[in-house]
């Protein structure tokens, strides 16, 4: 069997600015996550550039990356991905200690409505406050960008209307841009921009006239 | 080939490193232990082939001088298959170009035909001349020793009188496999050399004509009796002889050599069974330990292959196959790793003990021996592992384990948590929170710390046996041994001898010691009650002067052979003279770890044989530069039979068993390292594999490199650090139970650990963490980043 070139993304061309809340939509295998990747410094493309302010991302070694991510990008897992053996405010400290200009963990927490549970472990949080630490962990260092990989993906609907909300909340209050990735449609009504992709290209861009707030969101 | 049976070969090659890490430790210690009983089974099918192919003889005596025709009678004692009759003579050689005192024996062998008993192999050159009458064969050792061919001359001083030999042949003896002079503590091949002369010539340098003074023969086995009636014979045997001044007859167990070489087997086979099992045992711990966890690691896939109906029996043998893959590998590696020590330790023993050819056997139960340790022991932890992950319903195995609940450590709590940032909590709370797993990594490195200095140890232990024996027990520089006990006056010649500084009698006689139902067979020594030169040392190795009217008896001789105390009365039957049976009171203990001795006051010993000032010999100490000029004067002296110079003694012994001990310290060491590395290599590596996830989702938020690998490496490090004091722990206790084992009337190896024992366990441990870690580096430079955003564990 021989290699077969594939492109996962063609013709990409997206600007996104501060403050904005974005909703990348699209089935499985349509790019998506491989943009995210390329956005949150995880990944560089074969060909093309990418910009973050003045920095060019597209031809940094991984130390350049390394190093965007810890000063500029929060990212929230669809899986959490908490370490089991730190607390909530800890999770978040192991952040906020490496970060050049953090919030304190009790504030980020406190954005996410988790101020009372502080000292709990993961194992004695539900998904849906794990996905919430997830998050105040991601918005504590200030980050410019926060990328969320299906943020509710693992949760049910009224849990991931909770976690919405909160991210919704830190776009606002904190001004952070925010790009969420979902393969549900129903989401996409929060977003300031929704971009749909397919096959790798963009397929549709729009801007939504009115934004619905996360907790009138079902699905 | 079936799918699973393709996952099982990718999983395999996938976990090459691993796999080979597990093997290497598997290889350590089967290597050991098919090295040692292999070593172990070939000296004893060489020794017992050449016993036979060479007629060695059963029962030994021998006797000041006896006529010719007392041997019919002999022949005649019920009992008796064969019996040899011999000439036997203790003789001073010259070889040319050598200075230093040789002492040689001179055995008889017939004139026509070859011996009936005890034969030899020739090696070289060939048999003697029909009644030659200057003609030798002389022992390997003493010919390779000294460069000696056939058609070499040497002299010997047989009775006073200085003979020319000629060498014809080299030859090995089934009497004298272990070749020690009298007297001596180690070999020595070039001061001490057995040689085999015509009977009619021999008799005649040494004034036997028509007469024997050495018997040997076999005894006729029957139904009653497979082995021969052993005693019967002995006791006959001593009352015929009596009146010959024959000093007891002994049977093969207590002759010289066989009795060395038994003991030395004896040791081997401690060393066969000690060193594998705590080498297995370590190994077989490990492989446990690491197989557990590596099937840990499989729970997802045992789920899911749950999930598409396989059955449990199928998916434990899927694992089976696996674990025994890897062990196979292991059993392979260690049994020809084995193989080649094993072949390069009979080599050296080789050199040791003069056998003609070694018959290397590996016998097949070693190896089913190898199968099964590995296999209970992987099969075990695989099934304990597999059967655990069984359990679990298939979809509940799928979801992502529930996070492990954590809590903050002892430390913490404690009020030092300010002190430690996020990623060293991480490190502390995951010890503390599977305490048992973290146990058993440290124990696991302290192991194989443990076994470096069992590897180790011995060497500085005869450092020590070696300065405790000869810089403070036996402090002569020369030990001199009258042809026949002297008068006390001969010491005052010896005195007058230039550049003698001091000179010390002692008496010797061989004696068969006796307290209830133990005996053994030795001499004791009469020596001066405050010797500057050889003394007796208490326990706490200070020198002590012997009482007066009783006996000192070696530690080992006191409580393990002989079971006497301070206090008891020993019976001490006299082998020589007039053959007293004398009952004496043991007076103290001496601490010896070099043979066992019992010692009396020269005055005392002379008492109780009813003698004047007789002594055996003398110890002599002299400046330092004279030992030729000294060595020719002493040679001179009829009277001086044998000498045995104390550094030279010294200087053979390392380069005898040293050598040995060189070897079984690299092989052992090598083993050691091995398995430190593959415990190390493995505890590093499933960590990794167990914590993937977490440190991806760290460096995804931004880590480095470096702070993900101090969470991964700092625990290991920690847990190292902590291995290392509890290895020395454990190494100075497998050397413990070494000491105990290894405990024979040869020697006695002291419990002494010296610093570089330490240091060196230390050293391969941290090396092994420090590679390990370098190579778990790599792998976390390899981590999945993208993987983690999308899966769950």
């Amino acid at each position: 069997m021989g290699e077969l070139e594939v492109h996962a993304l063609r013709g990409i061309d997206l600007e996104l600015r501060a403050g904005e809340l974005i909703v990348l939509l699209g089935p499985s295998g349509s790019g998506k996550s491989t943009l995210l990747n390329i956005l949150g410094g995880l990944d560089t493309p074969t060909a093309g550039e990418v910009r973050y302010l003045e920095q060019m991302l597209s031809g940094a070694d991984e130390d350049e990356l390394t190093r965007f991510r810890r000063d500029h990008v929060g990212f929230v897992f669809q899986f959490y991905n908490l370490i089991p053996s730190l607390t909530a405010k800890e999770n978040v400290a192991a952040v906020t200690e490496i970060a050049v200009a953090p919030m304190r963990p009790e504030e980020a927490l406190a954005l996410v409505g988790l101020g009372e549970r502080l000292d709990h472990f993961p194992a004695q949080l539900s998904g849906g406050e794990q996905q919430r630490v997830a998050i105040a962990r991601a918005i504590a260092k200030n980050p410019a960008v926060l990328l969320c990989d299906e943020p509710t993906g693992a949760l049910d609907s009224a849990t991931g209307v909770i976690v919405l909300e909160a991210l919704e909340k830190v776009n606002r209050e904190l001004g952070t841009l925010t790009v969420l990735i979902t393969h549900n449609a129903g989401i996409a009504d929060m977003a300031d921009r929704v971009i749909r992709l397919s096959d790798g290209r963009i397929v549709e861009e729009r801007r939504n006239q009115t934004k619905r707030p996360a907790r009138e969101l079902s699905w | 080939m079936k799918a699973l049976d393709r996952k099982l070969l990718r999983d395999l090659w996938h976990m090459r490193g691993q796999a080979v890490a597990i093997a290497a430790v598997i290889a350590g210690g089967l290597a050991t232990l098919v090295m040692s009983l292999s070593t172990y089974d070939s000296l004893l099918t060489t020794r017992d082939r050449f016993y036979r192919e060479y007629r060695f003889a059963q029962v030994f005596t021998s006797l000041k001088r006896a006529p010719e025709a007392v041997a019919g009678r002999l022949r005649e004692i019920p009992g008796v298959e064969r019996l040899e009759t011999r000439v036997v003579a203790v003789v001073k050689l010259e070889v040319a170009g050598f200075d230093d005192p040789v002492t040689g024996v001179l055995s008889s062998v017939p004139d026509i035909g070859a011996p009936l008993l005890n034969s030899l192999h020739m090696k070289r050159g060939r048999w003697l001349t029909p009644y030659s009458g200057d003609e030798v064969i002389v022992s390997d050792t003493f010919a390779d020793a000294h460069g000696l061919h056939p058609g070499d001359r040497i002299h010997a001083v047989i009775n006073g009188k200085r003979k020319a030999l000629t060498l014809v042949g080299v030859a090995l003896s089934p009497e004298y496999v272990y070749q020690i002079a009298p007297g001596a503590m180690f070999p020595d091949f070039k001061r001490y050399g057995v040689l085999w002369m015509g009977r009619h010539a021999l008799a005649a340098a040494y004034d036997m004509d028509g007469a024997f003074n050495s018997v040997s023969l076999t005894l006729a086995s029957d139904r009653h009796s497979p082995h021969g009636d052993e005693r019967a014979v002995i006791a006959r045997l001593d009352t015929q002889l009596a009146p010959y001044g024959g000093i007891g007859a002994y049977a093969r167990r207590d002759q010289f050599s066989n009795r060395f070489l038994s003991e030395e087997l004896k040791q081997l086979q401690t060393m066969a069974t000690v060193f594998p099992a705590i080498f297995l045992g370590v190994a077989a711990f490990l492989l446990n330990v690491v197989v557990t966890r590596l099937i840990a690691t499989q729970r997802e896939q045992i789920a899911i292959l749950k999930a598409f109906g396989y059955a449990h029996a199928s998916i434990g043998w899927h694992y089976v196959k696996l674990v025994m893959g890897i062990a196979l590998l292991g059993v392979a590696g260690g049994v020809a790793l084995g193989v080649w020590f094993g072949l390069g330790l009979s080599g050296v023993y080789m050199e040791l003990y003069r056998f003609p050819y070694l018959e290397y056997v590996l016998q097949p139960n070693v190896v089913l021996i190898a199968l099964a340790v590995t296999g209970i022991a992987a099969l075990s932890g695989t099934l304990l592992s597999v059967g655990r992950a069984m359990r679990l319903p298939p979809a509940e195995g799928m979801r992502a384990e529930t996070p492990e609940v954590y809590r903050a450590t002892l430390l913490e709590r404690m009020g030092l948590q300010r002190w430690f940032n996020q990623p060293s909590r991480m490190v502390l709370r995951h010890i503390e929170r599977r305490p048992l797993k973290s146990l058993l990594t440290v124990f696991g490195i302290a192991c194989a710390g443990g076994l470096m200095m069992v590897g180790n140890y011995q060497r500085g232990a005869i450092d020590f046996m070696v300065d405790v024996q000869f810089r403070q027990a036996a402090r002569e520089d020369l030990a001199v041994t009258f042809i026949e006990p002297s008068s006390g006056r001969a010491l005052h010649e010896l005195a007058q001898l230039p550049g003698v500084r001091h000179v010390e009698g002692f008496r010797d006689v061989a004696a068969n010691l006796r307290f209830g139902h133990y005996h053994y067979r030795s001499a004791v020594y009469g020596i001066q009650p405050e010797g500057r030169l050889h003394r007796s040392l208490d326990s706490e190795l200070r020198p002590v002067r012997v009482p007066a009217d009783g006996i000192v008896l070696t530690d080992h001789l006191a409580n393990n052979i002989l079971h006497v105390k301070p206090g008891d009365l020993l019976t001490v039957e006299v082998l020589e003279g007039r053959r007293q049976t004398l009952r004496v009171p043991v007076l103290g203990i001496t601490k010896q770890y070099l043979g066992v001795s019992a010692y009396m006051r020269q005055d005392s010993l002379n008492t109780l044989l009813r003698e004047g000032n007789v002594v055996s010999g003398a110890y002599l100490s002299h400046d330092p530069g004279v030992e030729t000029a000294l060595y020719a004067r002493l040679h001179e002296r009829p009277r001086v039979l044998g000498m045995v110079d104390h550094a030279a003694a010294i200087k053979s012994f390392y380069a005898t068993l040293g050598e040995f001990v060189l070897f079984f310290n690299m092989v052992a060491t090598l083993l050691a390292a091995t398995i430190a590395f593959g415990v190390v290599y493995n505890s590093a590596r499933i960590a990794l594999s167990e914590r993937g996830r977490e440190l991806a989702s760290l460096r995804v938020l931004g880590f480095t490199h470096g702070e993900i690998a101090y969470i991964l490496l700092g625990e290991l490090a920690l847990l190292t650090l902590a291995a290392i004091p509890l290895g020395f722990l454990v190494g100075a206790g497998l050397c413990g139970i070494l000491v105990l084992a290894f405990e024979s009337d040869l020697y006695r190896l002291p419990l002494v650990l010296e610093p570089y024992n330490f240091a060196l366990a230390a050293t391969v441990v941290a090396v092994s963490a420090l590679v390990s870690g370098l190579l778990v580096w790599r792998q976390l430079g390899r981590l999945d980043l993208v993987g983690v955003l999308k899966t769950r564990e």
